[in-house]
């Protein structure tokens, strides 16, 4: 699966959590997920449990701390399911 | 200064409606909410009927972020941040501002977690899956939940405080409610309480043997507060909820003003004299109702309705000697007593503050609500008031004081007097 599709995948996880959905259109790899998608910190936990139950993966708690933008958890994922 | 303590706002998610204007058009006609449950015949439960409100759970979107609803399991939170956020927008004031609202609190209780919720968590975490639980379970589980929410939304930053007092809880919150503002501690609380009678709360109740089971195939029948035919109670799910104001407050932004709330009274028996774990001592009942009387600072002859605790149980004669010793009052002399039981059942937590908003509206509408299911009042009780202190179908008649009261397990009492706003005090 290549990183746009993972891209596409991911917004649909990210909807819930995004008060503003018209902040999900245009993100990219360096789109911070709490500065620029205004997404509660507490909530990431939440968005890494929904992405293993999509893609049938595990993130440990380490690899699970190093995501800070959209890229951090495309390279998550893609690690994941490679 | 002697504040005064009003009304201005009334929310309410019950068996037989939801928001105001159902409750209200149910309560005058007898409209009874308590339903057969089907599965709990599976369940093998004794009693098969309860009250549950007809509550869509998607418009609750309208009621909170879209964030908040995605993973919102508690029906009690739902229930009760509807009827407080109803209340609130019923009062005149808006949902959701930036600024923090020092002036107002909210005290809002509840009896029971939510054992659907909490089996959840067991069931993950006994699985070795804590890891999935999420950020949202503890928010939901913490006893202060609903506070949380409610106060979260409305931006309110005075006492956020969560109450439990088993069935006296609804009452109590008001009470305390009432207390801040009077203490000059607050000029505004969202006071209430909600429950939900889950099949595991529900079967407790139904192994101690105090819940109708006579009326399975009548739902409708089964709750009979004061009759020689009750058997028990019927639980009941819901929430209430009160805006309560400082009189100046309120005021001084041309709020509607529904109902003065004159004052009231808590206590505990101390399960001493005859009062247990789950029945109240009569000199602490007794007692309550005296003290919040003369909080109240009117005349025990100049009430004009009692919404009583009665249940439907064995302790419904008991009740109505201790308001006549209270009150010093019988036979003709009685008051109207009702029991909004009758037609909802008994929501436990949420009954005092269910039972105050139907006790604000026959003081708006001037009403008495019917007991329904009293075809038989029970002779020990025609032995201490008048039947005609019974009214089976709505009675419009001027109604100036209301005196409601709620007794719960632990032999804890609260009791309120409501009465209609007299600009002249």
């Amino acid at each position: 699966m290549d990183r746009r599709t993972i891209l596409e995948e991911l917004k649909k996880v990210l909807y819930p959590y995004t008060e503003n959905k018209e902040l999900l259109q245009n993100i990219d790899d360096h789109t911070n997920l709490v500065k620029d998608l205004k997404i509660n910190s507490a909530n990431l936990v939440d968005i890494i449990i929904d992405a293993e139950a999509k893609y049938n993966i595990e993130i440990d708690f380490d690899s699970a701390e190093k995501i800070i933008t959209v890229g951090n958890c495309i390279d998550a994922i893609a690690e994941k399911i490679k | 200064m002697s504040r005064r303590v009003v009304i201005t706002g009334l929310g309410v998610v019950a068996p037989n409606g939801v928001g105001v204007p159902e409750f209200l058009a149910s309560i005058r006609q007898g409209v009874s909410g308590i339903r057969y449950q089907p599965s709990y015949k599976d369940l093998h439960f004794n009693s098969q009927v309860s009250g549950i409100p007809q509550f869509n759970w998607e418009r609750l979107k309208n009621y909170v972020s879209e964030i908040t609803f995605h993973g919102l399991q508690g029906h009690a939170l739902g229930y009760g941040i509807m009827a407080a956020l109803d209340a609130w927008t019923d009062a005149g004031n808006a949902v959701g501002g930036s600024d923090t609202l020092w002036d107002t609190g909210c005290v809002f209780g509840s009896s029971v977690s939510e054992c659907d919720v909490v089996k959840k968590i067991i069931t993950r975490v006994d699985a070795g899956e804590a890891k999935k639980l999420g950020s949202r379970v503890i928010e939901q589980m913490m006893n202060s939940s609903i506070t949380a929410y409610i106060s979260g939304r409305l931006g309110l930053g005075n006492r956020i405080v969560a109450t439990s007092a088993a069935c006296a809880t609804g009452t109590q919150a008001i009470l305390m409610g009432y207390e801040y503002i009077q203490q000059g501690v607050a000029k505004r609380m969202v006071v209430g309480s909600s429950e939900h009678v889950d099949p595991y709360i529900f079967g407790a109740f139904d192994s101690m043997r105090i819940l109708s089971r006579k009326f399975n195939h009548a739902p409708e029948q089964a709750s009979r507060p004061m009759s020689l035919s009750a058997g028990g109670f019927v639980p009941g799910s819901g929430s209430g909820a009160l805006v309560l104001e400082d009189l100046d407050f309120a005021l001084s932004r041309n709020a509607k003003i529904y109902a003065e709330l004159l004052g009231g009274a808590c206590n505990s028996g101390g399960q001493r004299n005859g009062g247990s774990m789950t029945a109240p001592a009569a000199p602490g009942v007794i007692r309550c109702i005296s003290d919040a009387v003369a909080n109240a600072g009117v005349n025990p002859d100049s009430i004009d309705l009692i919404s009583g605790h009665l249940t439907a149980t064995a302790a419904d004669t008991l009740e109505i000697q201790n308001w006549c010793l209270a009150l010093g009052r019988n036979g003709r002399n009685f008051p109207p007593v009702n029991s909004l039981k009758s037609m909802i059942g008994h929501s436990l937590s949420a009954a005092g503050s269910i039972e105050s908003v139907a006790a604000v509206l026959q003081i708006i509408h001037q009403f008495v609500h019917p007991n329904i299911n009293l075809e038989d009042p029970n002779p020990e009780i025609l032995r201490q008031i008048d039947i005609g202190c019974l009214p089976t179908t709505m009675v419009e008649r001027e109604i100036r004081t209301v005196a409601k009261a709620n007794f719960g397990f632990g032999d804890v009492n609260a009791c309120l007097i409501f009465s209609k706003y007299n600009q002249n005090g």
